[in-house]
C-alpha cells in the first residue's frame, strides 16, 4: 500500500470522525449520541488498520479488535443508562437532563 | 589466676544470699543464718585465694622487672646494682562492663582490683564471717532474726562492691547501699524511739557528706574529660592532666563525704549514736568496714588528693588538719562516756582520725596498714564488749559492770589483748601501724614537714592509753555493780559462737602487725622476704598512684619515736591505772574547780555539737528561718507569681484582641472567602449539560493537538 492509498483512508477516517463529533455535539437524542460515539471510534479503527497495513503489521488490526470489544461494552453500559433514564422520565432528550448544574 | 580474675563473684555471693534469706530464710531450720554464714564462708575462702594469687601476681611482676633489668644492664652492672631497689609496675586487675550509655558517655561498672582492694576483700569477708557466727548467739531468738541476717548479707555485698569499684559512679552507688544497710541495722530494734532516732541521724548526717561526694564525682567526671573510670582519673591527676584547681575543688568536695562516712570532726556525731544498733553490727559496720569507706575513698583516689592538697610538698592541708582534730577530739570524748560501746565508738572516731591524718601527711601505706590492724582489734573490742553486755544485759560500765574478769575469763583475756593492741604496746598490731603513722608525720612533707601532726599523734596515743585503761578497769576490775552483782543470776561466760570469734580477732591483733615489719637495722635479724610485706604487696605500683612522683616517699622506722610513743602509751596506762587502781590524783576535782567542771561539762555535752546541730541549726531552720522563708514566700515569691499571672493574663488578652481576632481570623476568613469566590466562578461552567462538556472536551483536544503539532 502506498502513501496515496493511505491518504484516502485517512480522509475517510477524518470525515467519519467529524460526522461523529457533530452527532455528539448537536444531537439531542441520547441514543443518537451513543451512535455518534460509535462513528468516532470506527473512524479511529480505520486509521489504525490503515497505518497497520502501511507498515505490514497486524498490530493495527489487533488494536482495532480491542477497540471494537471495548466499544461494545461501552454501548452496552450507555444503553442501559439511557434505558433507566427513559423509564424514570419518559424522555431521552439530553437538553432536559441538567440536574448536575452547579 | 582464676580467683583474681573472677573476684567479681565475691560480692555476687552475698547478694544472692540476701535474696535467698529474704525469700526462704524463715523456712530454714536455722532461720536463714546458715545461708548467710555459708555465703560469707565461701566469700572468705575466695578472698583468701584472691590474696594468694595477688601475691603471685606481684611477685611475677617483680620477677619480670628483674629480668628486664638484667637484660638491659651488663653483667658487671647487674652485680653492682643487685642491691639496688628495682622499680616495677603491677598491672591492676581491671574488668569493665557497660552499665548503660547515654549519648556518647558510657556508664560502666565492673571491678578494679589492686593492693588496697585485695586487702579490703580479706578484711571485710573475715570480719563479716566472724560477725555472722557471733550474731547467731548474740541476736538469737530476736523477732527479726531473719531480716537481720538478710541485711548483714546485703551489707557485705555492697561493701565488697565498694572496695572493688571500677568507676566513681559504682563507688557512689555502693556507698549509698552501705549507708542504707547501716541505717537499717542501727534501727534494727526500732520499737524504741532512741534507736530509730539514731538510725535517722546516721542516715541524715551521711546525706550531708553525700552531697560532697556527688559534687566531687561530677567535678572529676568533667575534669578528667567525661569519665568515671577511677584508673583514668588517678592517672590524669598524677600526670598533671587535670588542673590543680579542679583537683583542689574535687578533693574539698570529697572531704565532706570522708568526714561524714568516716566519722571525722565535725560530722562524726552520728557514729556514737549508731551504737544503738546490735553490737555485732557496730563491730562490722561502725568499727571495721563501713566507717573506713571514707578512708578507702581517699586511698582509692589518692592521686586526686595527693595533687589536690599538694600533700607531698606542703606542711599543712585540710585532710591532715581534720584528721588531727578528730584524733584529739574523739579521744577526749571517750573519757567521759559510761557506756562501754560509746567509749569504743569515740575510740573509733579517734583512730579514723589517725588514718585520715596519715593520708593527709602522705603516709598512704601507714594509713591502710592502720586500717587493717584497727579492723582486727576494734572488731575484737566491740565483740568483747558485746560479750560482756550479753551477760549483764547492759552497756553501762559504771552501773552494771565491774569485776567481770572473774565471771568471764575468756572475754577478759581477749579484750585485754585487743586493748593493748589499740594502745600500741610492742609487739601487738597497733604498735606497728601507729608507729608508721607517727614516722610518716615526722619525715614526710615539704619544707617544715608535718611535725605538728607528730605531736598530735603522740598526744592521741597518750589519751588512747588512758581512756582504754579506764574502760578496761571499769569493766573488768573493781567490785561488781548492778546486774553484774546479781546473786541469783550471776554473769556467765558466753558460748562458743561468741568466744571463738574473739579468739580469732585477738589472735589477729597479735599477729597483724608483723605484716609490715619495718625494714631497719634495729630489726636486721628479720629475713629479707618478711619486712615491709604489706607495702610490697598492697601499695599500688603504677602510673595511677602518686608513688611515681618525686614528692612521694616512704617514711623509715625511727627507733626514737617508737620508744617515745611506747613510753607515752605506758605513761597513759600508768596514769589511768594510778587513778583507778590506787585512787591517786585529784579525785573530785570537778566539784572543787570551776575550770575542771566546765571542761568536764564540755566533754559530757560532746563539745555541744549535737546542741549546735539540733538547737541552733535545726531550730533556726524551724523557727526564724522558716518564718522568714514563709514571709519571703508570701510576699516576694507570691508577688512574683501573682505578677507573672497578671502579666500572662494581660498578654493573653492582647494576643486575643490584636493577633488572634484581627490577623489570624482575617486570614482564615479570607481563605474561606477566596474559596467561595473561586467556587462561585467555577460553578458557571458546571452547567450539567453533557454536550457542553463534550464540546469543551473536543475543543481542548483540538487545542492540545494544535499545540502538539506546532511544538513538534
Amino acid at each position: 500500500m502506498d502513501d496515496l492509498l493511505l491518504n484516502q483512508f485517512l480522509l475517510l477516517g477524518a470525515v467519519l470522525f467529524c460526522l461523529g463529533v457533530y452527532g455528539v455535539l448537536a444531537r439531542r437524542n441520547a441514543v443518537l449520541v451513543l451512535m455518534s460515539i460509535e462513528l468516532i471510534l470506527n473512524a479511529v479503527n480505520i486509521n489504525l488498520i490503515a497505518f497497520g497495513a502501511l507498515h505490514g503489521s497486524v498490530a493495527g488490526a489487533v488494536f482495532a479488535l480491542f477497540v471494537i470489544a471495548i466499544a461494545a461494552a461501552e454501548v452496552g453500559v450507555g444503553l442501559a443508562i439511557v434505558l433507566l433514564i427513559y423509564r424514570n422520565r419518559r424522555s431521552v432528550d439530553l437538553d432536559d437532563m441538567a440536574e448536575m448544574k452547579g | 589466676m582464676f580467683f583474681l580474675e573472677h573476684a567479681y563473684l565475691i560480692p555476687l555471693i552475698p547478694t544472692a544470699s540476701f535474696f535467698l534469706i529474704l525469700f526462704f530464710g524463715k523456712r530454714m531450720p536455722k532461720k536463714g543464718a546458715e545461708i548467710g554464714i555459708a555465703a560469707l564462708a565461701i566469700c572468705f575462702a575466695m578472698a583468701l585465694a584472691t590474696n594468694v594469687q595477688w601475691r603471685d601476681h606481684v611477685n611475677k611482676a617483680e620477677h619480670r622487672a628483674e629480668e628486664q633489668y638484667q637484660l638491659t644492664h651488663t653483667e658487671a652492672g647487674a652485680e653492682a646494682g643487685a642491691e639496688e631497689h628495682i622499680e616495677f609496675d603491677v598491672e591492676p586487675i581491671h574488668e569493665s562492663w557497660t552499665w548503660w550509655s547515654s549519648g556518647n558517655v558510657e556508664f560502666s561498672a565492673g571491678m578494679l582490683l589492686d593492693g588496697p582492694g585485695v586487702m579490703m576483700l580479706f578484711v571485710v569477708t573475715l570480719i563479716s564471717l566472724l560477725v555472722h557466727v557471733y550474731s547467731t548467739d548474740y541476736v538469737g531468738g530476736d523477732r527479726r532474726y531473719t531480716h537481720y541476717f538478710a541485711f548483714l548479707s546485703l551489707f557485705s555485698a555492697s561493701m565488697l562492691g565498694l572496695v572493688m569499684s571500677e568507676s566513681t559512679l559504682q563507688l557512689l552507688t555502693c556507698w549509698e547501699l552501705v549507708g542504707l544497710c547501716s541505717f537499717a541495722l542501727i534501727g534494727h530494734w526500732w520499737e524504741e524511739k532512741p534507736n530509730s532516732d539514731a538510725a535517722l541521724k546516721a542516715f541524715i548526717t551521711n546525706r550531708v557528706g553525700d552531697v560532697g561526694l556527688i559534687c566531687g564525682v561530677i567535678i572529676l567526671f568533667f575534669g578528667a574529660g567525661q569519665t568515671f573510670d577511677i584508673l583514668t582519673i588517678n592517672q590524669m591527676a598524677v600526670s598533671g592532666d587535670i588542673s590543680h584547681l579542679v583537683l583542689l575543688v574535687a578533693s574539698c568536695s570529697l572531704m565532706a563525704a570522708v568526714m561524714s562516712k568516716s566519722g571525722q570532726f565535725i560530722l562524726h556525731t552520728w557514729l556514737p549514736d549508731a551504737m544503738a544498733g546490735p553490737t555485732p553490727v557496730s563491730a562490722l559496720i561502725h568499727a571495721a568496714t563501713m566507717v573506713v569507706a571514707g578512708i578507702y575513698l581517699v586511698a582509692r583516689l589518692y592521686g586526686v588528693f595527693f595533687e589536690g592538697f599538694s600533700i607531698g610538698t606542703s606542711s599543712v592541708n585540710p585532710l591532715a588538719v581534720i584528721g588531727a582534730v578528730t584524733v584529739i577530739g574523739g579521744a577526749g570524748l571517750a573519757f567521759v562516756q559510761n557506756d562501754i560501746k560509746k567509749v569504743l565508738a569515740y575510740s573509733t572516731v579517734s583512730q579514723l582520725g589517725y588514718m585520715a591524718m596519715a593520708l593527709g601527711v602522705g603516709a598512704w601505706t601507714a594509713a591502710l596498714f592502720h586500717l587493717f590492724t584497727h579492723a582486727m582489734f576494734k572488731a575484737g573490742l566491740f565483740l568483747g564488749s558485746g560479750s560482756v553486755a550479753h551477760s549483764v544485759h547492759s552497756f553501762d560500765m559504771k552501773e552494771d559492770m565491774g569485776g567481770m574478769r572473774k565471771f568471764m575469763p575468756k572475754t577478759f583475756v581477749t579484750f585485754t589483748i585487743c586493748t593493748l593492741a589499740l594502745i600500741g604496746i610492742v609487739p601487738l598490731a597497733g604498735f606497728w601501724s601507729k608507729d608508721e603513722i607517727l614516722a610518716g608525720a615526722e619525715q614526710l612533707g615539704g619544707p617544715g614537714g608535718y611535725k605538728a601532726f607528730l605531736v598530735v599523734g603522740l598526744i592521741g596515743a597518750f589519751m588512747t592509753a588512758a581512756y582504754m585503761t579506764r574502760c578496761w578497769y571499769l569493766t573488768f576490775w573493781g567490785e561488781p555493780r548492778g546486774h553484774a552483782a546479781d546473786e541469783e543470776h550471776p554473769p556467765h561466760e558466753s558460748g562458743p559462737s561468741i568466744v571463738v570469734p574473739l579468739y580469732i580477732l585477738s589472735g589477729m591483733s597479735m599477729l597483724a602487725g608483723f605484716a609490715n615489719l619495718p625494714n631497719t637495722r634495729f630489726l636486721s635479724w628479720v629475713p629479707d622476704g618478711i619486712a615491709v610485706r604489706f607495702e610490697h604487696y598492697y601499695e599500688p605500683k603504677g602510673e595511677y598512684f602518686p608513688a611515681v612522683l618525686g614528692s612521694f616517699s616512704h617514711p623509715d622506722f625511727n627507733i626514737g619515736i617508737a620508744l617515745v610513743s611506747t613510753v607515752i602509751g605506758a605513761l597513759g596506762i600508768a596514769l589511768a591505772a594510778g587513778w583507778y587502781f590506787k585512787d591517786l590524783g585529784p579525785h573530785g576535782i570537778t566539784r572543787r574547780s570551776k575550770a575542771a567542771r566546765i571542761g568536764h561539762q564540755v566533754l559530757v555535752q560532746k563539745y555541744y555539737l549535737d546542741w549546735l546541730y539540733t538547737d541552733v541549726i535545726v531550730a533556726a531552720v524551724k523557727g526564724p528561718i522558716a518564718r522568714g522563708a514563709y514571709w519571703f514566700n508570701q510576699k516576694a515569691l507570691d508577688g512574683v507569681v501573682d505578677g507573672a499571672a497578671t502579666t500572662a493574663v494581660r498578654t493573653g488578652r492582647f494576643v486575643y484582641d490584636k493577633i488572634d481576632q484581627s490577623i489570624v481570623d482575617t486570614l482564615v476568613d479570607g481563605s474561606g472567602a477566596a474559596a467561595e469566590g473561586s467556587g462561585q466562578g467555577l460553578r458557571r461552567i458546571q452547567t450539567g449539560r453533557v454536550q457542553q462538556y463534550a464540546a469543551l472536551l473536543f475543543a481542548a483536544t483540538a487545542v492540545l493537538a494544535g499545540v502538539f503539532i506546532i511544538v513538534i
